[in-house]
């Protein structure tokens, strides 16, 4: 059964004072400083029973906010059986960075490797850092904000590949796209359609 | 008991131990029927490139049974799935190490176009980077669209000028 923590906000207010809470529907949730956050999370791990690592993520707040990257942790509790999240604002819009979590769980491996790849966020101190999705060398963080869903022109990973082919990753033809159903039609009408029917692969999208 | 093809099948009687036929019509006889799969499995059509190969629809039937999973000792390439950017380079370096003459089915709307994938991740048609013989449509098709396509494939080879080229080549 899920145990509510009612006293997480003042221990974590006593804790570290520069802890804030966060809006949140439904668990606890708090925005702390970039330089506190491996001592608020170890705190959770280790004095609140916050024992498991549910979710590494990120948000871009997209390019004309400031600050423009937040790093999100999910923690839960197997004791407990309850949740809390931490946000950190990234100080850098530009090379955003925050230190790993590696140290307090190695399961963060993947999701920092993964948020790094897609947003392009540093994890300092993070043992093997390199792109999970995408591959070394791949120009663009397919999340950020000003990445279109399309996609951008580059070039294949393998070079030989590109010679043979004399082709390599093109904007996809999106067609009015992206084509989705709407929601809260019956079925049978809920089809995917393109979002914006005015365009598609014969006729050119309006200025 | 009814025998089919009786008419056309080699008499000794009447042609001796002499058989006449185009180069063509025998080296296109042999391809067509042993031709052995590539099973390029990348997504959910695999599923049903699977289900062709077993018992209830069974591809031995057409010949095709013989899934290689060894590029060297495959002719036919089903590109069953979608084809991420990332392993397009992996499909077209497999391609290349198949032995000629080889031949590339796209099976479904994504190895066809992309599909759904209309995104940064998606190759837009393996036929960007492999010549393909055969479109399939579906998503994913069903096993008798294979079998269509398969059969599709080996009438395209039939008519194949495969002397001449075996020739020039």
């Amino acid at each position: 059964m899920t145990i509510t923590d009612v006293e997480l906000p003042t221990a974590v207010s006593q804790k570290f004072p520069s802890a804030t809470p966060r809006a949140s529907l439904d668990c606890p949730a708090f925005n702390v400083p970039v330089a506190d956050v491996i001592g608020l999370l170890e705190f959770l791990r280790d004095a609140r029973g916050y024992d498991f690592l549910m979710d590494l993520t990120a948000v871009d707040w997209s390019a004309d906010k400031s600050p423009r990257f937040t790093v999100v942790w999910h923690l839960y509790s197997s004791t407990n059986h309850n949740y809390v999240r931490v946000a950190a604002d990234c100080a850098s819009d530009v090379e955003p960075e925050v230190p790993t979590s590696t140290v307090l769980w190695a399961g963060a491996d993947w999701h920092e490797r993964e948020a790094f790849d897609m947003f392009g966020i540093k994890f300092a101190g993070h043992p093997d850092l390199r792109r999970i999705l995408m591959w070394d060398g791949y120009p663009y963080h397919p999340l950020r904000k000003e990445f279109p869903l399309a996609g951008l022109p580059a070039d294949f990973h393998d070079p030989a590949i590109t010679a043979e082919t004399k082709t390599g990753l093109i904007a996809a033809p999106m067609a009015g796209g992206p084509f989705v159903a709407k929601s809260g039609e019956p079925m049978s009408a809920s089809e995917p359609r393109a979002k914006d029917e005015a365009w598609n692969e014969q006729s050119e999208k309006p200025e | 008991m009814v025998t089919a093809n009786s008419e056309l099948a080699y008499n000794s009687k009447i042609e001796g131990d002499v058989i006449v036929t185009r180069a063509d019509a025998a080296i296109n006889w042999v391809r067509n029927n042993s031709m052995w799969p590539m099973p390029m499995g990348l997504a959910c059509c695999a599923i049903e490139l699977m289900a062709t190969a077993s018992s209830r629809f069974d591809i031995a039937r057409f010949g095709a049974e013989v899934m290689r999973f060894s590029p060297r000792q495959s002719d036919c390439m089903i590109v069953a799935g979608t084809v991420t950017y990332k392993m397009a380079t992996a499909v077209r370096r497999i391609y290349d190490q198949m032995a000629a003459p080889k031949w590339v089915i796209a099976m479904g709307a994504c190895a066809s176009s992309g599909g759904m994938y209309r995104s940064y991740a998606t190759l837009q048609g393996v036929d960007r980077i492999v010549p393909v013989d055969v479109y399939i449509s579906g998503c994913p098709p069903r096993p008798e669209a294979l079998l269509d396509a398969l059969m599709k494939l080996q009438a395209k080879v039939k008519r194949e000028h495969s002397a001449s080229k075996l020739l020039s080549a």
